[in-house]
């Protein structure tokens, strides 16, 4: 692609995509919802990701060549 | 974006909600602005600043105040732009199902039917987004290489090379449709 094509193609997105108005402000007050969000509390893991990450520890502390096999797996 | 007293910005670091909720009111609408200048829809650009805040004041002991809040927030807001585009990439299930803020051009060009400013929508819609949120910024928003490359974490040169890929693959799967652009 040529500096030609990439001229064309930058005004075919801005033809595609308008920029909008950044200094667009919000409609509503946020903060609000940010205090509802800093006053949630955070949702504790379900026992069965416990246990889940209590067998990966048992495998590999007893399996340590399965560490390979476990991070291919990622 | 205003510049806040540094006292605030230790309290902040300090865990004050007050001095949080100082910077929240001082940088919201620009924080909001970047992020629906990315993803180009207000009820989401919303939901963004608010997660974007909630992941500074979560990651207030690491902010460092001398190097500034601007900047920082910047970045983050960008981190949550770019994990929502990923998210919704995932869940599309077909690439009509992604909507497009199809807004009319300020000066529409005579020469581009609407039919073919949809389908160029449609495809950049399906390009990697860490490729899409530079072409986004740096094309359509005119952005500033500079702000754009400390947004996002990286070089100018490699926005640069983004922006680029970016065009090329929307050229490619533009003319795969029959499309010369």
């Amino acid at each position: 692609m040529n500096a030609h094509d990439e001229d064309r193609m930058k005004k075919l997105l801005q033809q595609a995509l308008p920029p909008v108005n950044g200094e667009a402000e919000p409609q509503r007050d946020l903060w609000p919802a940010m205090l509802r969000r800093l006053d949630a509390r955070p949702q504790a893991a379900p026992w069965y990701d416990w246990a889940l990450v209590a067998g990966l520890v048992g495998v590999v502390a007893f399996f340590p060549a399965s560490i390979p096999v476990l991070l291919y797996c990622l | 974006m205003r510049n806040e007293p540094s006292s605030v910005l230790n309290e902040f670091r300090q865990g004050s909600v007050d001095a949080f909720e100082t910077l929240f009111h001082l940088h919201q609408r620009a924080v909001y602005g970047w992020i629906l200048r990315i993803v180009r829809n207000p009820a989401t650009a919303e939901e963004l600043t608010v997660e974007t805040f909630w992941r500074i004041y979560q990651a207030r002991a690491r902010f460092e105040p001398s190097r500034g809040f601007e900047g920082w927030a910047r970045r983050i807001a960008t981190r949550a732009a770019l994990d929502w585009l990923r998210a919704m990439q995932h869940e599309q299930e077909s690439p009509e199902d992604f909507s497009v803020e199809l807004a009319a051009p300020a000066i529409a060009d005579a020469a581009i039917s609407a039919e073919i400013r949809h389908k160029t929508a449609l495809a950049f819609s399906r390009l990697a987004p860490k490729l899409r949120i530079a072409a986004t910024l740096v094309v359509v928003e005119e952005q500033p290489h500079k702000e754009v490359a400390e947004a996002l974490g990286i070089s100018i040169a490699a926005v640069k090379l983004r922006v680029f890929r970016a065009l090329r693959l929307l050229r490619k799967d533009l003319q795969q449709q029959g499309i010369t652009p």
